[in-house]
Parts: structure tokens; sequence; C-alpha cells
């Protein structure tokens, strides 16, 4: 019953799903972004925030166990990124955030390790700034009342999910291991329904704070100027949520995937072609290089075994010598 | 005539292996009050998950004359026990206190006259009638504590099963709290260190190291006997 | 009953729980990058990198077993990868009707989806050896000699710290849901509630595991500002690299570039 401590694996991508051009790209860009958020907080927040965002990153983590059946079996959980956004604000919430993903990846193996930068950028980055833009149009919108707390936090966190998810398919059909015209709307699908229980969860954690924090919720604050920006930024986070599984789900979807096929294509094989003609000598077949790739593994296996062995010989003399003390 | 709780050779094991509970054995008669004490760390609070199968070991639990691994019967058991958390913070998660008290009746299906009616009438047996609005967070850890008591009495449960309700409690709020726990008709099981409490309101005792159930005792002939009390790590009050 | 067992790591005198997190870092993440390089279909390199992988696994004296049961973590993922056996174009391997569609199986596509299975699965091998041969506080360590930004570094250790902590609060409140979550003897009602109000229920769950961290983290910093922190956190750094680290490091990543040097070049 609650044996499973970490977050449904559904947006977490393991290693070996991404080519290295998505994986490094997406890690240069968590990294540059991240630093800008590093920046802004300590100059922003102050030292007080330091244990305060490790405290909320470990309840982001916890919260991510708490979940509810939904039907079949399945349930609900909460990914976090709108809560903490909404609590924290942006930058301080891409860093709460990146350790979150950050060690489930390191410690749990829930994500991978090189995919670790694009798993941030979906689900921390991504989901950050759609839920910061949803969500501060809506308090806008209500000019200060609380419904904009309410509907501003469900659509942000709804929002967060499906396009976190939509991202994730991209990149795997850009890395050409997921078809795009199945990936797309089926992960968009999916997590249209996961995105309902996201925001109707973080609703409930809004309703809780308003009631016992209000403080937490800057309550009554609303910023009208620059409304019309975020009402634009909500406009098209919309556009995106909808468009892009309908766009893929038409005939013409498939002439894009044609296209980022035969980009891929140049993509993934540029690093092979950089000495294209020099094959080893005596190792030009398949064959005998799997042979040759049998042996070798086996010399390894085996010298790992006289390794152990030897490193136990070596512990074993000082402990006998300890015995004999006592 | 079936007891209210029944614990034939429970055993529960954490996955590394360690007994956190070796061969627990007891029975408990309707109308009981029985104290449950031990040193920390002794099984008391992992044998309480057990009373409503939160946690599920190997051996027989019966409660309230159904059997506890049958997951036909769970929904049942949690209704007949009350189960009172040591840290209220971790039963009451809803805004209001309302909605707290409110939870066990309306996950059960009841309509909302019932639900209204329960929600009045255990605010009324601890005390709290005024609190419903109330926001739980912002009480004192003893009202949080009778609110507390009164989320499980919404259950309308047959038997209560509290895990330290004295422990961090001022003398006026704690004396409360005891004078409560007199008041209520349940069967009780009570985990505790509170000794002097435990002479004062529950005629026998368990008390539990190291997983094992070490003596089910008079209460008073318990209290008196001060080298096995010193044995299992407590002191006479 | 807390859940501290959560923590992979297992503690150890074995060669690689020895070895300096700092190179166990760089060759754990190397060896994931090279499995991520290789082509599709460079079977030998793969079969070279699990007699690798499954070499280390035996160093570290924790049994094999214990990694492979771990390995498959990663498995549910694979649906996202499954569909390219039929939408990569080749060798046709079989096909079959389904209503109005025609579905075509091509080899290029079970080896492209093979390969990528392969690809996650010794990644994530590795990645469990670093996880469960490295304490947190040296993989810290490790984070801090790389580079990684101190207040990052800072705000992971605390995170570390009260996981644990607020995983059992977590655990708690939804033993207390759980308890609480029952049914009439004379059940004539639906029980349950709402799919919203349990949603809800769940919602205040969280926001009370919030509220606590706030005033927790209020706690922490009243306690960390009376033993004199100033917003820069001090540690002592790793001892320098030895020569032996160095010939691992090196050797290590010199493996690497031959096993990727035999996928790329041969197949």
């Amino acid at each position: 019953m609650l044996s499973a401590p970490l977050a449904p694996p559904a947006m977490h991508i393991p290693d070996g799903f991404l080519s290295v051009f998505v994986a490094v790209t997406l890690w240069i860009v968590t990294i540059v972004i991240v630093a800008i958020a590093l920046h802004r907080v300590s100059a922003d927040l102050g030292e007080r925030q330091v244990p305060m965002m490790g405290v909320l990153a470990a309840a982001i983590f916890a919260g991510q166990m708490l979940n509810f059946p939904v039907a079949g079996g399945t349930s609900g959980h909460l990914l976090g990124a709108a809560l903490a956004t909404i609590l924290m604000g942006p930058w301080a919430a891409i860093i709460i955030m990146t350790c979150v993903l950050g060690i489930q990846g390191l410690i749990f193996q829930d994500g991978g390790l090189l995919a670790m930068g694009a798993n941030i950028f979906n689900m921390g980055i991504v989901g950050v700034i759609v839920t910061h833009f949803v969500y501060r149009s809506v308090r806008a919108l209500a000019g200060g009342k609380p419904w904009g707390i309410f509907v501003g936090g469900f659509l942000s966190a709804w929002l967060s999910v499906i396009i976190a998810a939509l991202v994730t398919a991209l990149e795997l059909a850009l890395s050409g291991t997921s078809p795009a015209n199945i990936a797309v709307p089926a992960m968009g699908g999916i997590h249209i329904l996961i995105g309902l229980g996201e925001g109707l969860i973080t609703v409930g954690a809004l309703a809780f704070l308003y009631f016992v924090r209000p403080d937490l919720l800057n309550v009554g604050e609303a910023k009208p100027a620059g409304a019309s920006v975020w009402i634009a930024g909500l406009v098209v986070a919309l556009a995106i949520a909808l468009a892009s599984p309908l766009a893929s789900s038409f005939p013409d979807g498939l002439e894009w995937v044609a296209e980022q096929q035969g980009f891929l294509h140049i993509a993934q094989s540029a690093p092979y072609q950089i000495i294209p003609d020099y094959a080893l000598p005596g190792i030009a077949n398949k064959e005998l290089a799997t042979i040759l790739a049998g042996i070798v593994g086996v010399l390894l296996v085996f010298g790992a075994a006289f390794g152990i062995a030897y490193a136990r010989r070596k512990d074993r003399a000082p402990q006998a010598a300890s015995r004999t003390l006592n | 005539m079936h007891h209210t709780i029944q614990v034939h050779n429970l055993v529960f094991k954490y996955p590394d292996g360690t007994r956190a509970l070796d061969d627990v054995s007891f029975t408990i008669a309707p109308g009981e009050k029985v104290a449950l004490v031990g040193p920390n760390g002794a099984g008391k609070s992992t044998l309480i998950l057990h009373l409503n199968g939160i946690l599920r070991g190997e051996g027989q639990v019966r409660v309230a004359g159904m059997e506890v691994g049958a997951n036909a019967n769970l929904p049942k058991i949690r209704a007949a026990v009350g189960l009172v958390f040591q840290d209220p913070d971790d039963q009451l998660f809803s805004p209001t206190v309302f909605d707290d008290v409110a939870f066990g009746p309306l996950y059960q299906g009841l309509p909302e006259k019932e639900v209204r009616a329960r929600v009045a009438a255990a605010l009324a047996a601890v005390h709290m009638q005024d609190y419903a609005a109330r926001v739980s967070h912002h009480l004192s850890v003893g009202q949080k504590k009778r609110i507390a008591i009164a989320t499980t009495l919404s259950m309308e449960p047959e038997i209560l099963v509290l895990d330290e309700p004295t422990a961090g409690l001022d003398p006026r709020a704690r004396r409360d709290v005891i004078k409560l726990l007199r008041e209520l008709p349940q069967t009780m099981l009570i985990a505790t260190h509170d000794l002097r409490m435990v002479a004062e309101l529950l005629p026998r005792t368990l008390v539990m190291d190291q997983g094992r159930v070490v003596a089910d005792r008079a209460t008073p002939a318990l209290l008196d006997d001060e080298a096995f009390l010193l044995a299992h790590g407590l002191e006479k009050p | 009953m807390h859940i501290h067992f959560l923590d992979p790591y297992h503690a150890g005198r074995s060669p690689i729980h020895q070895l300096d997190p700092r190179v166990k870092l760089v060759l754990a993440v190397a060896f994931i990058l090279t499995a991520s390089l290789l082509p599709f279909g460079a079977w030998p390199s793969y079969i070279l990198l699990l007699a690798l992988i499954l070499s280390i696994e035996l160093l570290t004296e924790m049994g094999i077993a214990y990694f492979l049961k771990r390995a498959f973590l990663a498995l549910p993922f694979m649906l996202a990868a499954l569909p390219l056996i039929f939408t990569v174009q080749g060798t046709p391997l079989a096909t079959f009707t389904l209503g109005a569609w025609t579905f075509t199986i091509s080899v290029e596509g079970v080896e492209r989806v093979a390969s990528i299975a392969f690809k996650s699965w010794v990644s994530v091998q590795m990645a469990i050896v670093l996880a469960s041969t490295t304490s947190f506080p040296q993989l810290l360590a490790a984070m801090r000699a790389l580079r990684i930004p101190k207040l990052l570094v800072a705000i992971f250790g605390l995170m570390w710290r009260y996981i644990f902590v607020l995983a059992d609060e977590a655990l708690r409140l939804l033993r207390a849901r759980a308890a609480r979550s029952g049914a009439r003897r004379d059940a004539p009602y639906k029980t349950g509630g709402t799919l919203a109000w349990r949603a809800r229920v769940t919602g205040g769950m969280a926001g009370s595991l919030l509220v606590r961290s706030f005033e927790r983290g209020d706690r922490i910093y009243a306690a960390m500002a009376a033993r004199g922190y100033d917003g820069e956190t001090r540690t002592l750094p790793l001892p320098a690299l030895q020569t032996w680290h160095w010939l691992v490091l090196g050797a290590g990543l010199i493996i690497y570039i031959l096993i990727w040097l035999v996928g790329a070049l041969i197949v």
C-alpha cells in the first residue's frame, strides 16, 4: 500500500532514451537557467531562504508520496512544480525542482543522469514557467479576489503537467526513440488526465494554505499592470496544449514528423562520420567483433573476480591482527 | 460474545528482518480500559497499526469479531477502531475542524444530515462544539488532541486506540484529556509513558519490551513491582 | 516505523566503495555517455558495456542480483519506444491487420527498440552502482569538487537531511487517512466520497506537509543562525587525488573510448 514512495515514472526520462545531441543541449540550457536562478535567488531572497528551499524540496519530494485512488487500481499523484512556483516564485521553484529531480535521478534512478538535464528542463523549468505565466495571469484577471488563487492554481497545475509531457514527447521524438505521431498525442492525452489530478490536489493544498497561512499566498496582491502580457501567455500556453496533440493526429502531422526525422538523421549520424573509413584492421566484420567482445568481456569478469579475491585477502589480514589483540 | 480485540501469535518483521513484533498474544474484552506501556522502540506503535490493518504481520488479529487479515473486512474494521495518532498534526489535514471531523462519515458515504449530526455529537463529546469553523492548525496542542479524538468518535467506533494521548501537553491540558478519556464509554487501549495516568485511569496494563509482551497484569500490582518496572526501562510514578 | 531503508547506500569496503567519489561520479556519467553515444545496433560494444558493468557489480561485493533486480526500474518507460517496431522503415519482419489498419514490424524497428532497452538497462545499472556504493555526503563533496555552485550543493545537503523526516511525516499522514477510511457495518452507502473530494483531501495533506515544512524551515534557519551561519557553507575539501585515482580515471576513460570506437567504426 505504501510501498511506492517515488513519483510515477511517466515523465522521468531514463538514460538511453535521449540522443546525446538532445541530452547535452538540454543540459546546457538547464545549467544556464539554473545558474541565473541561483543568482536571482541569492540576490533577492538572502541566506534565510537556503534552509527553506532545502526543506521545501524535501517536502515536494515527500509530497509526491501522497496519492488518492482514481479507478481500477490507478492513483493520482502530486508532481509539485506548480505548488513550488505559487509559494516561492519562479526562480526559487526552479532551484527546488532541480534539487528534487537531481536526488530522484542520482539516488533513486527515477530518471537518468545524462537525461537529468532534460528532466530538470521539462518538469523543473518548463513546468515552473508555465505555472508562473498562467497563475499570475489568472490572479491579475481576478483582481485580488480569492477565486484567482484557486482557478489560477488549478489551471496552472493542469497545464504545467500537460505541457511538460508534450515537451518530453517532442524530445523523445527528436531523439528517434519514440515516433512523434504516436508519442505526442499519447503523452499529451494521458497527461491531460494526470494533470487533472495535479490540478485538484494543488487546489486542495491551496485551500489548506488559504485558511491556515494566507500570508504564504500573498492574498490580495495583484498586479493589474502588464495583465495583457500574461493573458497572451495564457492563450499561447492553451494553444500549445490543445494544438500539439491535434496537429500530430492529423495526416498532415506525418509530414512534419518526416521533416523531424530527416533532421534527426543528420543530427545523429554526424558524430560517427568523423572517421568514416578508418576501420580497425583485423576486426572489420561484425561477427568477429562480437566474438572478440565476448572474449574481452569474459576477461573483464575474470579480472573483477580476481580483484575481489585480492581485496578480500588484503582486508582479512588487518582483521586477523586486531582479533589477536582482543 | 466476541472479544473486542484478540491478537494471537502476531509476528511483524521489518524489511531488514528485525522482529518489531515477536509472538504477541492478548485479548481485550468489551468495555475494558487497558494500558500499553514499554520503552521507546518496544513495538507499541507498530502493534497499534496492526489493530486496523494498516500494517499486517503473520499471526491472527481479530477486532470486533472480524478477521483483520481479510481485505473485505478492512473498511468495516477501520470504522470500528478509532485510531488516535500521537501527533495530532498528522491527523488534522483539512482546512477546518469541521472538515477533519467530517472526514470519516463522508468517507463512509453517509447522507449530509447524518454527517452534520455526527460531527456535532463528536465535537460535543470532546467539549469543542464551538470550534467547528475554526482552523485546526491554529489551535493549542491540547485542543488539537481533543479534535483528533473527535475525528475518530464521528465514525462511532466500538474501540478507541490512542498513541501517547498526553505526550507534550501542559498539566491542565493533560488533566482535560484524562477527564475526557474517563467520560468516553468505548473499549480503550492506550499506549503511553504516562504511568501516573495509567494508575489513575486504566485497571489493566500490558508491558512490551523488544517486540514482546512481557507482562499482562492488574495495574496496581504491576506498579508495585519496582524491580520489574526498572528491568523494562520504566519508573514507578 | 521509519522509512530509512529508502536510502540505497550500502556501507562496504569493496574497491568500488573506496574509489574516490569524484572519480566515481565522472566515470559513471562517462559510462552512460558512452552508452548513449553508441549507434543503434552496435551489439559488440553493448556486450562489452554489459561485461564491464557486471565486472564492476562483482567488485562491489554486494551481489549482482541486487543490481539486476533494481535495474528493471526504467522498464515501464519502454512503452514510449515500443511503437518504433512499426514506424521505423526497413526490412519487413511480420505484417498483421487490425480492422482497417495494417501493421508492419520491421527488423530495423525491432533492433532499434532492443538497442534503446539495452542502453537504458546498462545505464541504470551504472547509476545504481554509483548510488549504492557512494554515501550522500561523499556525493556532495564530489559535486563541490566538480564546481557545482556551493549554494545548490548546500540546498541538496539540507534536502537530503530532511527527506527522511518529511517522508515519515507523509507516511504518517497517509496512515491517519487510511485509519479513518472506513465503512459502516450495515453499509448501504457507497464509500470513498467523490473523486474531487478525495483529491481535495490529498491536497489538504500536501498543504499541511508544506505548512509544517515552512515552519520547520524557519526553525532550522534559527538553529543555523544560532551557530553562526551567515549564508556561506564552509566544509572541509576532499583530499587531493592520488596517483592511483588518476590511473583508474584514465584507464576507465580509455576503455570507454575503445568500446565506443568498436561500436562506431565497425557496425
